[in-house]
């Protein structure tokens, strides 16, 4: 193994970093066919985030390590993987979190394996795709109010980290990557649904293809999603009550087809 | 099909968009009408771009709370910002067209903060005259990037995710295409193509203490200059004054301008609020390059923070506002430095953020020297001089995108025929490419780079010098010389230090640039200051310098800045900004804070 130099590329342990203390990161290593976890010692400074580790890894003892990351600052969604069995992005997550404990470092589990801590999350852009976009009866400028567009953006923080996705039991457990767009998707989709100038309808994607009626309301996406979007609360469950209203309630779905004329 | 050593996946495109920044979707968007095909190639995944980090705002006049407000100020004030060296016609063009980017934006599904009368709202911002940074909290790079993402990937382009572009490829004098490889095989493409958009962001990853994420290494600019485009500005870096400074590993993270526009003021270790001693008109909302200064000079003279910075305190406005406005700022000193912003004042010092210089570009067009080569965003050059204003990126991103895409689509559509492709080129760029895996006990790619920032750290910082800045460049090539002999192991999928060595090398090329730009211009001005020669000169006022390849070497020319019609010349006879005389006493240049 390289000698654990001080060089601080990967913002490990610097001059000033005085109390830099060893841990242990075990980090999966393999690719779709095979893999197991692998064991490093890593020095640790104050403030250390498990991605310092990983980077300092590939720059001092192995640079084929694989993961992704672009910000460093929890701005982007790239580096999702499981810690210690909780999904959580990597840049985010102090060391100091785990003093005297193994830090386990895994990829996403609902996503296929590429290589060590990188998934292939395509299939979410192809879901992507399949969601009208927003359709304004006229261009901007609108006149719209902050209460309007309050819950709108409340779903835009997403970073699309997917780890919402990746915890899903209907996508993780049951494979329903045919049947079910995920929580993601949900607030996507309401947050065009709740946009004011939007003039599109989704309702019918939603009951159909979009697969919302698999959603049994567990709430455990709304607890992973490091933007702490409702994504349940604010987004799921309306929703579920509009396609109620127009699948299960003929005499409202008339009402409303007559108010919109 | 195969060619050579490898094997090699081949496409065939009108418009090539290198980059998927707001700059590069916003020119695929425009690109893709009447039937033009178009690729957009990006090094990470979709969505994840640099841009996505933008947090302060987009600057646009379009006068929502500042009525007074309207192109000719946002042209003054960036043109004064860039001390002049800015080409005027682009910061014309910018400054007239950036309002209707804005809106179509929200004609996108971009949901901007509201202001009471339920327009668009706008903040002010380091050295604008007016209130005029559309924002949506502190995320507006997020909400930038995934309206055009979302907007683009229903107009029918092409989008290669995860793949780099190591080469462009010509046919005699004009561009031809590109060639590439996909980071999870490591598998090589090639795109055929009449036009290549060059949108691939800046180059901020050369210094160590930096905002900028991992994509910042400046590829496409290095990738221009081996194609024989010309680099401008390069000496011209930009240190934002606030970056975050402890813990270690969040050093250089940004601390949006955002903090100081909704009111954070500046003090130092003494309590003093320092400002009122370096620009006492603008005080925290002066431009990047005084405030930064400012921060450095404070520390020089002893009167800095523990760890080596000033303290920006926000809590007089309170929690509840705090959380709303600065949410990420918040969650941020929260998470990574257990500090509560709305409770206490925290550290902040100076981090590289923004490269002012890259490819020279045409107003109007964005073309390049090089004949079907355009560039637009961070990588090109023009718009911010030698200093940008926070902000004005963003609507960069925008106007030139479009303008770009528009001018690659209609510049395609008049080439009957595709350029050809030299094989031989080709091939030697496999080589190149692959070359590392062959070099065995080679030099280790993040020891280079790390030694690169190192240099760059110390020897182009924010206060320059000749002797200091000639002994930064000597450090520099004999890191190229190093490079040479960049090994790595393992195979071609998803390998990281295979990745940091290609990067290291265009990494190298343009500080080589920065230094020389540094050497040449022998003045301060903006973001350039020479301490050795402190003063701005009207010579050098009149002149952008100029980096070009000839063979295997770098070569420096000068390009006269072109002189401004009297219309707007006029614009600048008296010292206070269009529009500010007659403006009511809201704006921050007019007192309007505390
Ligand atoms: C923390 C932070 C906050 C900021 N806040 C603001 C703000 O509030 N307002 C403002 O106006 N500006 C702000 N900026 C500046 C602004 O965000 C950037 O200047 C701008 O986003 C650059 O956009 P771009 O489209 O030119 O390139 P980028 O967003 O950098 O995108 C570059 C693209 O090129 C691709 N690419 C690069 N190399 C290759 C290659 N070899 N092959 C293929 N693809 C490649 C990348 O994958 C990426 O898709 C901020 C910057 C930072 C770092
Ligand atoms: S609440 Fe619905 S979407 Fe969220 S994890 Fe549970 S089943 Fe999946
Ligand atoms: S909703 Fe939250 S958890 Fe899901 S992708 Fe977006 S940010 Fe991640
Ligand atoms: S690297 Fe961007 S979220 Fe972690």
């Amino acid at each position: 193994m390289a000698q654990p130099q001080t060089m601080d590329q990967a913002a490990a342990p610097e001059a000033g970093a005085q109390q830099a203390t060893d841990m242990t990161l075990s980090v999966f290593r393999g690719d779709a066919t095979a893999g197991e976890e692998r064991e490093y010692r890593v020095p640790v400074g104050p403030g250390m985030v498990v991605l310092d580790a990983v980077h300092w890894l590939q720059a001092n003892v192995d640079s084929t390590i694989a993961c992704r990351w672009n910000c460093k600052a929890a701005r982007c969604g790239s580096c999702s993987a499981d810690i210690n069995g909780h999904p959580g992005l990597m840049c985010k997550t102090r060391l100091d979190d785990f003093v005297g404990q193994v830090v386990h470092v895994r990829p996403m589990r609902t996503f296929p394996i590429i290589k060590d801590l990188v998934t292939d999350v395509s299939w979410n852009y192809k879901v992507a795709k399949q969601i009208q976009p927003f359709t304004p009866a006229q261009p901007a400028p609108f006149v719209m109010y902050q209460r309007d567009v309050d819950r709108g953006q409340e779903f835009r923080r997403c970073i699309e980290c997917f780890l919402c996705q990746n915890v899903c039991h209907v996508l993780r457990e049951h494979s329903g990557m045919d049947r079910y767009f995920g929580p993601r998707f949900m607030i996507k989709i309401a947050e065009l649904e709740m946009h004011p100038m939007d003039t599109a309808d989704r309702v019918d994607l939603l009951a159909g293809g979009g697969g919302l009626g698999f959603c049994n309301i567990t709430k455990c996406c709304q607890e992973v999603c490091p933007e702490h979007i409702h994504i349940t609360d604010n987004a799921i469950i309306p929703l579920k009550e509009r396609t109620a209203d127009r699948y299960w309630d003929p005499i409202r779905r008339l009402f409303r087809r007559r108010r919109t004329g | 099909m195969e060619t050579g050593m490898d094997s090699i996946e081949r496409f065939e495109y009108d418009v090539l968009v290198l980059g998927a920044g707001g700059a590069g979707l916003r020119a695929a968007i425009g690109a893709a009408q009447d039937g033009v095909r178009v690729a957009v190639i990006c090094k990470s995944l979709l969505g994840k771009a640099h841009t996505v980090m933008a947090e302060g705002g987009v600057a646009a006049a379009m006068g929502n709370v500042d009525p007074a407000d309207g192109w000719q100020t946002h042209f003054y004030d960036t043109m004064r910002s860039g001390h002049f060296i800015n080409n005027y016609r682009t910061a014309e063009i910018f400054a007239k067209e950036a309002p209707d980017r804005v809106f179509e934006l929200e004609s996108w599904g971009a949901l901007f903060d509201r202001t009471p009368e339920g327009k668009i709202m706008q903040r002010p911002f380091g050295a604008h005259t007016f209130r005029r940074l559309c924002h949506v909290g502190d995320r507006t790079g997020l909400e930038l990037i995934r309206t055009l993402q979302y907007k683009g990937i229903h107009c029918g382009i092409d989008i290669f995710q995860e793949v780099t572009t190591t080469r462009l490829l010509k046919d005699g004098e004009r561009v031809a295409g590109a060639i590439g490889y996909e980071r999870e095989s490591g598998r090589f493409l090639l795109w055929r193509a009449k036009a290549v958009v060059l949108a691939t962001g800046g180059w901020g990853k050369v210094y160590k203490v930096t905002s900028n994420s991992w994509e910042s290494t400046g590829d496409g600019a290095a990738i221009a200059y081996r194609a024989d485009a010309e680099l401008q500005d390069m000496e011209m870096v930009q240190f934002h004054p606030t970056g975050m400074v402890w813990p270690p590993g969040v050093r250089g993270i940004l601390v949006t301008e955002g903090v100081r526009g909704e009111g954070g003021i500046l003090v130092n270790a003494e309590g003093r609020r320092f400002m009122q001693d370096y620009d006492p008109k603008r005080m925290e909302l002066s431009s990047r390059d005084v405030v930064a200064r400012s921060i450095h000079k404070e520390v020089q003279a002893g009167r800095g923070t523990p760890h080596g910075g000033a303290w920006l305190d926000i809590t007089h406005r309170g929690a509840e506002f705090i959380r709303r406005k600065l949410p990420n700022m918040y969650d941020q000193f929260l998470h990574l430095a257990d500090i509560d912003i709305t409770k206490t004042k925290f550290e902040v010092a100076p981090t590289i953020h923004y490269t002012m210089g890259g490819v020279r570009a045409d107003p109007e067009t964005c073309a390049t020297n090089v004949p079907g080569l355009f560039a637009a965003g961070e990588v090109a050059c023009g718009l911010h001089g030698a200093n940008r204003l926070g902000g004005n990126s963003l609507s960069d991103l925008l106007v030139f995108g479009r303008r770009a895409g528009e001018a690659a689509r209609e510049y395609a559509m008049g080439l009957t025929v595709l350029p050809g492709v030299d094989d031989g080129e080709v091939r030697l760029e496999q080589e190149r490419v692959l070359r590392p895996f062959a070099v065995e006990a080679g030099e280790n790619p993040y020891q280079l780079h790390a030694e690169l920032q190192q240099v760059m750290g110390e020897h182009a910082g924010i206060a320059r010098d000749g002797a200091s800045l000639q002994a930064g460049l000597d450090k520099i090539m004999a890191l190229q010389e190093r490079a040479g002999r960049i090994g790595v192991s393992g195979s071609r999928m998803y390998n990281p230090g295979w990745h940091t060595a290609l990067d290291v090398g265009n990494m190298l090329l343009l500080c080589e640039a920065i230094f020389r730009g540094a050497l040449a211009r022998e003045e301060s001005r903006g973001a350039q200051w020479r301490t050795d020669h402190p003063d701005e000169l009207e010579d050098f006022g009149r002149i952008n310098f100029v980096e070009y390849r000839d063979g295997d070497t770098m070569r420096l020319k000068t390009y006269p800045v072109s002189p401004m019609p009297p219309e707007l010349a006029a614009l600048f006879a008296s010292d206070v900004a269009p529009g500010l005389a007659t403006a009511p006493a809201v704006g921050p240049a007019a007192g309007g804070r505390e």
